[in-house]
């Protein structure tokens, strides 16, 4: 749906330069020195000016983009946009030919230079990423959309820069789905949000009249599989973004909960409870055939396929206590992989494939960590009161969870924040919302 | 080599007094509320009732759903109520502390729940006249993060349902 907007039409030129002569940011370790970046505002002639504020009602878009992309790669914590007020050259000059003596004089390593006009009733936007030091283009692209999609643009051309500069896709086009919290701890008024991953154009998916909970995307982001308590009866539901027609995932005489789809989006995984035993198991959504996965007394929940499908993480306590485990997809081979010290919960197979990111309890510290998928390598990532239910980026470079606050003597003080903390340990950021929120669902890249 | 022998030393000592701090906090929160036995909530602050001397709740242990004596007491009580009033349905509504994860919460609630609904079973009551929901961690009563707190919300509520 999204796609259809936006196309795009022209790869202008991709220098395939040597990889040793240009800049590379290496994401893979804790970044203490981000790379210094200029993002010149992308420039618009007096005239397009004037349609573009006619039209979008925005006094400057160009200058609104290169902020989108100034705000994306400076909370990756890779980069470090240089303030616009030391620019030397002027934007429109700059995108035909960069003086890079002006560039390395204000210490940028990296500049990205634009264009941006209405073409047909459409948003036509160019722009150039530059290695100033070797003086050279690195990255030219142009694409056009619908006008009103154009903080999107900024976020595909923070994507384009991110992954030229280290080799791996980005995740800026994306959006994340959240549940929005309100009211007193005791009785709280919860709705399903879902907004762009810089925390803009939030929109209510539900009223708030039933509880709701654990909202997941399908792999093309157009339906949402989540837990309500509408007429008093807890089961997973299917909703359909667009249209807003939502319905009741299979018949189950009892509780459905813990969705999440299948890599291919046919299947959904969810647990169901019945005489205080939950168990995993798997609906078709195109024949609606029901397979149990496991049967087992004791509680197996938060059920994860790994993205070729072929195996399943999930949480059981089986041993005694909450521990995670892997099977292969049709229930068989299941196999204990947390062993360390505490509780382990909430198991979530990386995009990538090689690890699974979990929540732990022990001592009465939560945390979030990352163990392959084996079990060995474990690695915790940061510890609070209380912090659970993380969600990978679509890169599998950052982990989006919630944390809740601890109340006061009196009970108060109580609330739930979706923060971000990158793969390595460190960048932890808090992720804006226009209400307090959790169960944060990260989407695939809206566009590839 | 010394040198590991002292670390090791430390490593002891640091490990007495962190042991013997845990000791201590945990008997002066006993002493303090004096409301829980173990970890399990044995006042009456949130309690409500369903009739004359029958509690409409029973508490549970920390990751348990194993009834306590005082807990088949409450619900022995319960079954003779519903005995008496054989036109009432109830509906047991299971909860969590907020020390879990969500997911794994729910599947706990339901357990508790079912744990009560049992016990008023095999005192008669059918179980048609039993439903069962759980909240998980959704409905806490005291929106303390205190031990006591914690033990307070970690229930099964038996709610006439007409």
């Amino acid at each position: 749906m999204i796609n259809r907007n936006l196309i795009l039409i022209l790869l202008l030129i991709f220098f395939p330069l040597k990889a040793t002569a240009l800049i590379k940011v290496d994401i893979t370790r804790g970044n203490l020195s981000p790379l210094p970046v200029a993002v010149a505002s992308l420039f618009s002639s007096e005239e397009d000016k004037k349609k573009l504020n006619k039209e979008l009602k925005i006094d400057d878009i160009g200058l609104e983009i290169s902020n989108i992309v100034e705000n994306n790669l400076q909370q990756s914590g890779l980069f470090n946009p240089l303030d616009k007020e030391a620019f030397l050259q002027k934007p429109d000059i700059a995108h035909l030919k960069p003086r890079f003596e002006d560039w390395a004089l204000i210490k940028a390593q990296a500049l990205i230079t634009g264009k941006v006009n209405l073409q047909d009733n459409k948003l036509r936007v160019e722009f150039r990423l530059w290695d100033v030091l070797a003086g050279k283009e690195m990255l030219a692209l142009a694409f056009t959309t619908v006008p009103k999609n154009w903080r999107r643009v900024g976020h595909i051309i923070s994507d384009k820069v991110y992954e030229r500069l280290t080799g791996e896709k980005g995740y800026f086009d994306t959006r994340i789905i959240y549940v929005a919290e309100e009211g007193p701890k005791t009785q709280r008024v919860k709705k399903l949000a879902i907004m762009d991953q810089d925390g803009f154009n939030t929109k209510y998916l539900t009223l708030g009249n039933e509880l709701v909970l654990t909202p997941r995307f399908n792999p093309t982001n157009q339906m949402v599989t989540y837990l309500s308590y509408f007429k008093n009866l807890p089961r997973v539901y299917l909703l359909d973004i667009e249209t807003g027609i939502q319905e009741v995932v299979g018949d189950f005489a009892g509780m459905t909960f813990a969705p999440r789809f299948s890599p291919n989006g046919k299947k959904i995984i969810m647990s169901f409870a019945k005489d205080g035993n939950s168990d995993i198991y798997t609906m078709d959504l195109e024949n609606r055939i029901v397979e149990r996965i496991t049967n087992h007394p004791s509680i197996d929940t938060s059920p994860s396929y790994s993205p070729d499908g072929n195996y399943i993480a999930f949480n059981s306590d089986r041993s005694g206590y909450q521990q995670i485990y892997v099977m292969k997809s049709n229930g068989k081979n299941v196999k204990r992989i947390s062993f360390g010290k505490g509780l382990y919960g909430t198991p979530v197979w990386s995009p990538r494939g090689d690890l699974i990111a979990f929540t732990k309890l022990h001592k009465g510290k939560f945390y979030i960590g990352v163990m392959r998928t084996d079990g060995k390598g474990e690695r915790l990532l940061t510890e609070n009161f209380y912090q659970e239910a993380p969600s990978w980026s679509p890169n599998g470079r950052v982990l989006i969870f919630y944390r809740e606050t601890k109340t006061d003597s009196k009970g108060e003080g109580f609330s739930a924040k979706l923060w971000s903390i990158d793969l390595t340990g460190y960048n932890e950021r808090l992720i804006e919302t226009e209400t307090d929120a959790s169960d944060p669902s990260w989407s695939s890249l809206l566009s590839n | 080599m010394d040198l590991g022998k002292i670390y090791k030393n430390i490593f002891v000592v640091l490990f007495f007094s962190f042991v013997l701090s845990a000791c201590a906090t945990q008997t002066t929160t006993k002493k303090i509320d004096g409301q829980m036995q173990g970890d399990v909530y044995t006042g009456t602050d949130t309690v409500e009732y369903l009739a004359d001397g029958v509690a409409d709740r029973v508490f549970f242990a920390t990751n348990e759903s194993v009834l306590t004596t005082a807990s088949r007491e409450t619900l022995r009580k319960q079954a003779a109520w519903l005995r008496k009033n054989s036109e009432i349905t109830v509906v047991l509504e299971g909860h969590a502390d907020e020390r879990g994860t969500r997911e794994y919460n729910l599947a706990l609630g339901e357990r508790r729940a079912n744990s009560a609904k049992d016990y008023l079973m095999t005192y008669g009551i059918s179980s048609s006249r039993i439903s069962v929901i759980s909240y998980g961690k959704e409905r806490p009563v005291d929106s303390g993060s205190n031990p006591l707190a914690w033990s307070k919300n970690r229930r099964s509520v038996t709610v006439k349902a007409n």
